[in-house]
C-alpha cells in the first residue's frame, strides 16, 4: 500500500499499464519531457522512452484520429486531451468514429483506446478549463465514459478502462488532483466499469454524485442533523450508468438528490431522475430533486464558487427533500 | 542585408500513357510487364461495369444512395498493384472500390453497403481495409495511426489513404499530414483531385493551383500525376510506397482526373457541371487509353474484349446475386456489436425493444394491468 493522491495513483497505473503490455502507448500535447501540465505523466518518458510517450503536434482532432489508427492496428493508445475544455476539436473523431468503428463493421474493427481528460471547475484556471462535459459523451452510444473521484477507484477503473477491447473517456477531476491522499494498492487490480460505489450507507434519503462534488455532498451530510441517515452513491461511471444500485437504494429510502457539475438541462441528473420515476414509482416519499451547475456558460474563476455546487446548496435540498 | 531565398520548391507532374495512348518508353518502361497491364484493364472493365449496374439497381430501387465511381478506375488500381495484399493498408473514402477489390475486398461487400447493410464493412479476416468514410477528410487520420503501430512494431506495413479535393480543405486533412510527416511513419496519401467537390470547382475550394502545394507545407515529398493514367499512378505509387517500407516517411500524390459520372445517384451534375467539359474527359478515359494501347502493342484485340465484357457482365451479375440474397439481418444486430459485451442496461432494451416501454418496470406503473384491461376489451 501506498499513500497516494489522484495524480500519484493515475502516474501509477500507466506505468504498470505500459510495464505490462507494449502495445500501451501514451499520446498528446507535452505529455513527454514536461510530464502533462498537471504532471500525471511524469517521468513516463524517462522510463519508456520517446516512441511510447509521444509529444504530438498541438492537434486535438490528430492526436484521436491517430490514436484511433493505432488501436484499429493493434495498440493501446492512451491519448490525452489537456483540458476538457479542449475536446471540441476532436469531437468527430471520438463521437462518429472511435464509437462506431466496432457497430459499423459488425465486430470486426473494434477500438481500443482509453482517451484521458482532466475535468471541472474549482482550480481557478483561465476559461474553457472548467467544464463538466460528461452528457455528451453519455449521449454518444458507442462509448464508455468513466469519472472516478477517489485515488484507489482512479487506478481500478482507469486499469480496467486500459483493458476494454472499447472506447472509454476517462474523466478526471482536477480539484481533485492534489486534495488529499489515501491508501491504494500497488497490486494489479480492476474496478468494474457501469458499477457504482456506495459510500456511505443510509436508510433517509439517497444522494447520487460524482467527481469532485462528493466531496460537497460529505460537507453537506456532516451539516445535516444528527438523526438524518443519508446514503450517499458515488457514480463513478457515467455510461453504462448504474441504475441497479441507485434503484435499490432509492426503494430503500424513498427520496434522492442528484448532484453534479454540469448545467443543469439535459444533464445526467436528468436521466437518473427519469430513470428512478421509471423503476421506483410507488416507493418514492418526494419528487428527485437536482442539485447542478446553472445552464450558463462557466464563468472565469471570480465567480466560479458561484456556479460550482455547495454543501449549502446541497444542504438546502436535503432538508426541502426531507420535509416533503 | 540583401533578402535571401527562405524556401523554393518544384513540383513534377508525370504523365506516360496520355489520351491518345501516346507511350513514354523513357519514364514508362519497366514500370509494370504487359500482364500486369492487361490484369489492371481487365479489373477496371470490371468495376466499370460494376458501377454501371449499381446505377441500375439505384434507379430501379433495389439500392439506396450510391456514388459512381466512374472515370476515377486508373488511380485506384495504380496505387493497389503498388500495395502487399494482407500486409499494407487501404484506408479508403468511397471513389476507390476498384483498389479495395484488389486488396481483397469481396465485391458484394461494396454493394451491400450501399444497400444499407453493415455487414458490408465487416472486414473479413486479413483484409487490411477499413470502411468506406462518408464523412469527407477524417479518415485519413486513421491511415496515419495505422502506419505509426507498424513503426512502433518494427514492421514495414504502409498504409495508403484515399480521398478527394474537396477533403483537402478540411482541417483533419491538415493533421493526419502534418502528424504523419512529423512521425515520419509511412502513409501514402492519394488525393484525387476531379475537380469538383459535388457542385463546387477547385476554383472555389481553394486558390492553390495543385494540391501538391499543401504536402510542401509539411516538408512531405509530392507529385503530381495523369489521374488516368495507370503507368503514372503506379509509377509514382510504386515510388512512394518503396520510401514508406523503407522508413523514409509519408508522401503525397495528387491524382488529375475526373468523376464521369453524378456525385452520386442523389446528384443531377447537368445543374453545374458544362457538357463540354465532361465530353472532354471522356475522351481521356482511363480505359479507353489502355485498350488503344494494348491493342496497338498488339496484345489484345476486338474479339478478347468482346469476351472480357460477357465475363465482366457475369461477374458483375454474381456479385448482385450474393448482395441481394444475403441473409436479412437479424432484427437485434445493430444493438449486439455495440460493445464487446453488452451492458446491462442496453441488454434490456435489447429484449423489450418491440414489448414495453424503455426501462419500465410493469409492476411498479401497473402496465400489466393497463395490457390486460386492452386485451379484455
Amino acid at each position: 500500500m501506498a499513500t497516494l493522491n489522484l495524480v500519484q495513483a493515475i502516474t501509477l497505473t500507466l506505468q504498470q499499464a505500459m510495464q505490462a503490455d507494449e502495445r500501451v502507448i501514451l499520446l498528446g500535447e507535452d505529455v513527454g519531457l514536461n510530464g502533462g501540465v498537471f504532471r500525471v505523466t511524469d517521468g513516463l518518458q524517462a522510463q519508456f522512452g520517446e516512441h511510447r510517450v509521444v509529444d504530438t503536434p498541438l492537434a486535438e482532432s490528430g492526436i484521436i484520429g491517430t490514436a484511433i489508427g493505432l488501436a484499429i492496428n493493434g495498440m493501446r493508445p492512451i491519448p490525452e486531451i489537456q483540458f476538457e475544455g479542449f475536446l471540441g476539436p476532436a469531437y468527430d473523431q471520438i463521437v462518429n468514429h472511435a464509437a462506431r468503428y466496432r457497430n459499423r463493421t459488425r465486430g470486426a474493427i473494434p477500438v481500443p483506446v482509453t482517451i484521458r481528460v482532466p475535468v471541472g471547475g474549482g482550480i481557478h484556471a483561465p476559461e474553457l478549463h472548467s467544464d463538466s462535459p460528461e452528457t455528451i459523451y453519455a449521449h454518444s452510444p458507442g462509448i464508455k465514459v468513466v469519472y472516478p473521484t477517489t485515488p484507489s477507484d482512479a487506478k481500478g477503473l482507469l486499469t480496467a478502462a486500459i483493458r476494454d477491447p472499447d472506447p472509454v473517456i476517462f474523466f478526471e477531476p482536477k480539484k481533485v488532483y492534489r486534495s488529499f491522499r489515501e491508501e491504494v494498492s500497488e497490486d494489479d487490480y480492476e474496478i468494474e466499469i457501469g458499477k457504482a460505489k456506495v459510500v456511505n450507507e443510509g436508510s433517509d434519503l439517497t444522494i447520487v454524485t460524482w467527481g469532485a462534488s462528493l466531496f460537497e455532498c460529505l460537507g453537506a451530510m456532516d451539516n445535516a442533523p444528527d438523526d438524518v441517515d443519508i446514503e450517499l452513491i458515488d457514480l463513478r461511471t457515467i455510461f453504462p450508468m448504474d441504475i441497479d444500485t441507485i434503484a435499490e437504494s432509492v426503494e430503500k429510502t424513498g427520496r434522492c438528490i442528484v448532484v453534479h457539475e454540469a448545467p443543469l438541462t439535459g444533464g445526467m441528473g436528468a436521466e437518473v431522475s427519469a430513470r428512478i420515476q421509471e423503476r421506483c414509482f410507488l416507493h418514492l416519499e418526494a419528487p428527485v430533486q437536482r442539485v447542478t451547475g446553472f445552464d450558463t456558460i462557466m464563468p472565469f474563476y471570480k465567480l466560479e464558487n458561484e456556479y460550482l455546487v455547495d454543501a449549502k446548496r446541497i444542504g438546502s435540498a436535503i432538508a426541502e427533500t426531507l420535509a416533503y | 542585408m540583401p533578402k535571401t531565398t527562405a524556401y523554393q520548391a518544384i513540383i513534377e507532374h508525370i504523365s506516360i500513357l496520355d489520351e491518345n495512348a501516346n507511350f513514354d518508353s523513357q519514364l514508362g518502361d519497366g514500370v509494370m510487364t504487359d500482364e500486369q497491364a492487361l490484369h489492371l484493364y481487365e479489373h477496371m472493365c470490371t468495376c466499370r461495369e460494376l458501377d454501371e449496374v449499381a446505377f441500375k439497381l439505384q434507379r430501379s430501387g433495389r439500392m439506396g444512395t450510391y456514388p459512381q465511381n466512374k472515370g476515377q478506375e486508373a488511380a485506384a488500381v495504380g496505387v493497389a498493384l503498388a500495395l502487399q495484399k494482407g500486409k499494407d493498408w487501404i484506408v479508403p473514402s468511397y471513389r476507390e472500390n476498384a483498389a479495395l477489390f484488389m486488396h481483397g475486398l469481396p465485391m458484394h461487400y461494396i454493394f451491400m453497403y450501399w444497400m444499407g447493410d453493415e455487414r458490408g464493412s465487416q472486414m473479413p479476416e486479413g483484409v487490411n481495409v477499413t470502411p468506406l468514410s462518408v464523412p469527407i477528410g477524417t479518415h485519413m487520420l486513421h491511415a496515419t495511426g495505422i502506419a505509426w503501430a507498424e513503426k512502433l512494431r518494427k514492421s514495414d506495413g504502409v498504409a495508403a489513404t484515399f480521398f478527394g479535393d474537396g477533403a483537402t480543405s478540411e482541417g483533419d486533412f491538415h493533421e493526419a499530414m502534418n502528424f504523419a510527416s512529423t512521425l515520419k511513419v509511412g502513409v501514402v496519401f492519394i488525393g484525387q483531385n476531379n475537380g469538383w467537390a459535388i457542385s463546387v470547382p477547385r476554383s472555389k475550394q481553394m486558390n492553390s493551383e495543385t494540391l501538391c502545394q499543401k504536402a510542401l507545407a509539411y516538408g512531405m515529398p509530392t507529385v503530381r500525376v495523369d489521374g488516368n493514367d495507370i503507368y503514372a499512378v503506379h509509377y509514382a505509387a510504386k515510388d512512394a510506397v518503396a520510401r514508406a517500407r523503407a522508413g523514409e516517411g509519408p508522401t503525397f500524390i495528387e491524382c488529375v482526373t475526373y468523376r464521369l459520372g453524378d456525385h452520386t445517384t442523389a446528384d443531377d451534375a447537368r445543374r453545374y457541371r458544362d457538357e463540354q467539359e465532361v465530353e472532354a474527359w471522356r475522351n481521356r478515359d482511363p480505359i479507353l487509353r489502355v485498350r488503344k494501347y494494348l491493342t496497338a502493342k498488339g496484345s489484345w484485340d476486338d474479339a478478347r474484349d468482346e469476351a472480357l465484357k460477357a465475363k465482366a457482365k457475369k461477374i458483375v451479375a454474381e456479385v448482385v446475386d450474393a448482395a441481394i440474397n444475403v441473409a436479412p439481418p437479424e432484427t437485434t444486430d445493430f444493438f449486439d456489436d455495440m460493445y464487446e459485451s453488452l451492458p446491462e442496461d442496453l441488454r434490456r432494451q435489447r429484449e423489450t425493444m418491440r414489448t414495453s416501454s424503455l426501462g419500465q418496470d410493469p409492476s411498479q406503473v401497473g402496465l400489466n394491468a393497463q395490457a390486460a384491461s386492452v386485451e379484455g376489451r
